[in-house]
């Protein structure tokens, strides 16, 4: 039978899945207002998307297995990933990429190993991933940050566009589209510029850009846009943190791991390596630390596994953005470590109550 | 033997016991070669013809082998018939020879053919030792080719793409452009295509069994009759 609690001393933390997800939902919002602010309405009309795709994938394969539908739904976790997912997309992906990432995601990298807390893989990612191997030109066209286009589309233009494929007479998609600043670096050091002419020819002041028509998509220190963006994430980590939501151990793993790989290289040879700055502020680095990597299914479970799992990430991060062949590599880093999180949790168990810390 | 065992025979070979769906035998060439319906007909033919002609072979050598050395003559017979199947298409389907490459001498190692050896063809005579190896090759040429096809039509939006390979130049009209206009879910062409490919379709299997097995139970409410699941042997190889 239960048994109620007592007055005083003893406090219960009103920790639920909802609570959890919900609080992690709020964390973005910093992140998604900058998103908003430096690339479009695109993300938000995403995320509504994935949300309308993810609760009913959730709820369909709920109804096959016969489960409760309403308790699984209404726990936020279909909606984190459908979110999650939204960020990771460029914002002028047409409808059915969305629809068909969190469809995988929710059907085959969640639902079909036993639902919530039985995924091995972070669903998010998966769904990323799959995307990004299947559709590698839908996936790469991003467009520049909304204080350098030529062209940005208001809300309705942009609605019509990814759900019709219709744009505004005289703009075309590739006067729209632009490589992120990963991607760019990574094509330019290929032909064997350095990071300063590389800088120096995509980062030049707004002029002498608009005579050479290039497009200066470096900022102070990560990409032009992208830097607020991942501020805004950082800002929603640290929140989640001091709300002991997340613990501490991962982000600064991963990110401090990340940092300490790329000084290395930067100080070796600063003409073929970007800023540490660079590599934390740009793509994924920051959504991933606080907000994928920590997801609790698919990380390890002790404080010291939390530390070697997020060295990793952060480490093969590096390695697949500086030699791999696609430009960004959380997503890759974090499903690679993902597979090793049950041998992180063999060697690393958490010490058990009681019994001396181990 | 009675015709009601032939007719198990059949039924095991294509569905209770299928080589790629239950047995899982064979993932190799199943998952490699599949990124088409016709790489999946010529690899699925080869190994049938190879199935056929080593259970017939070690049925009528069941009785002459010394127990103690079955398996390295099996293997002997085995790798003969392929060499020779290899030999006929390098010859007759050169192309398709060239596409599927090192998985035509790899029948050799198929475990499929392996395990019917010496499963059942060293147990039992000619006749019904022939029946399982068709109907084991067919039903396990039916799993490539559906493999195939789905992978082919989500991968690039056709089907029977490069049917001169295998049916020369007069079958060009069978190739189908189902999709117009299809860049290409690229995920289904490569490997882990493959695998949820497979996985699914077995999932498929099973969810038939299983309304199978309901509507038997329901109609024999009246006595309760035990069912039989089909045995899953999750060997690989």
């Amino acid at each position: 039978m239960p048994f109620n609690t007592p007055t005083s001393p003893h406090q219960l933390a009103p920790t639920s899945i909802t609570r959890v997800m919900v609080m992690v939902m709020l964390a973005l919002v910093p992140g998604i207002i900058a998103y908003v602010w430096f690339f479009g309405w695109g993300v938000v009309i995403n995320i509504c998307i994935a949300l309308v795709t993810a609760l009913s994938c959730e709820a369909l394969i709920l109804k096959l297995r016969q489960r409760p539908v309403v308790p699984a739904l209404s726990d936020g976790s279909a909606a984190l990933t459908a979110i999650l997912i939204a960020l990771t997309l460029p914002p002028l992906s047409p409808w059915w990429i969305t629809v068909i990432g969190v469809a995988f995601a929710i059907i085959i990298a969640k639902q079909l190993y036993g639902g919530l807390g039985f995924n091995p893989f972070n669903p998010a990612m998966v769904g990323y991933v799959m995307l990004l191997i299947s559709f590698p030109r839908e996936m790469t066209s991003w467009i520049p940050p909304s204080a350098l286009a030529d062209n940005s589309l208001d809300f309705l233009e942009t609605t019509m566009f990814i759900l019709f494929h219709v744009l505004p007479d005289g703009v075309t998609f590739d006067a729209l589209t632009e490589a992120t600043p990963l991607d760019s670096l990574k094509t330019h050091l290929a032909l064997g510029n350095t990071v300063d002419e590389v800088r120096a020819q995509l980062g030049l002041d707004e002029e002498t850009s608009r005579v050479l028509s290039v497009i200066p998509i470096f900022g102070a220190i990560g990409g032009k846009g992208w830097e607020w963006v991942g501020g805004g994430f950082l800002l929603g980590g640290l929140w989640l943190i001091y709300k002991k939501i997340i613990s501490w151990h991962i982000p600064v793993a991963m990110l401090g791991s990340l940092l300490v790989i790329s000084s290395i290289f930067y100080l070796i040879d600063p003409e073929h390596y970007a800023t540490p700055m660079f590599h934390l502020f740009s793509g994924a680095a920051m959504l991933g630390a606080f907000f994928i990597a920590t997801d609790p299914v698919t990380a390890a479970a002790s404080n010291r596994g939390k530390i070697i799992y997020g060295c990793g990430i952060g480490i093969f991060t590096y390695v697949i953005r500086t030699w791999g062949g696609y430009p960004d590599a959380v997503a890759f880093a974090v499903l690679l470590l993902n597979m090793c999180t049950p041998l992180i949790d063999h060697y690393f168990k958490s010490s058990v109550f009681g019994h001396k810390k181990g | 033997m009675a015709n009601s065992s032939y007719n198990e025979l059949t039924y095991n070979g294509l569905w209770k016991n299928n080589v790629a769906l239950v047995q899982v035998l064979g993932l190799c060439p199943l998952l490699a070669v599949t990124t088409t319906t016709v790489n999946g007909i010529g690899l699925g033919i080869a190994t049938a013809l190879t199935l056929v002609l080593s259970n017939v072979t070690v049925s009528l050598i069941r009785n002459s082998v010394r127990p103690e050395i079955r398996i390295p003559v099996f293997v002997l017979i085995i790798a003969s018939f392929v060499t020779a199947i290899e030999l006929a298409m390098n010859a007759y389907f050169y192309d398709l020879y060239k596409i599927l490459g090192i998985f035509i001498p790899l029948i050799v190692t198929n475990c499929a053919i392996l395990g019917r050896a010496e499963a059942f063809a060293s147990k039992n005579a000619m006749v019904p030792s022939f029946i399982d190896g068709l109907m084991m090759g067919v039903g396990f040429t039916a799993i490539l080719v559906l493999l195939g096809a789905i992978r082919e039509l989500l991968g690039q939006g056709t089907l029977f793409s490069h049917a001169h390979l295998m049916f020369g130049e007069a079958a060009e009209w069978m190739t189908i452009t189902v999709i117009d206009d299809y860049n290409g879910f690229l995920l289904a062409v490569l490997p882990p295509g493959a695998f949820i490919g497979l996985g699914l379709l077995i999932a498929l299997k099973n969810l038939i069994d299983l309304r199978a097995q309901k509507k038997a139970a329901q109609t024999a409410t009246a006595t309760p009759v035990e069912t039989n699941t089909s045995s899953t042997v999750t060997t690989t190889g």
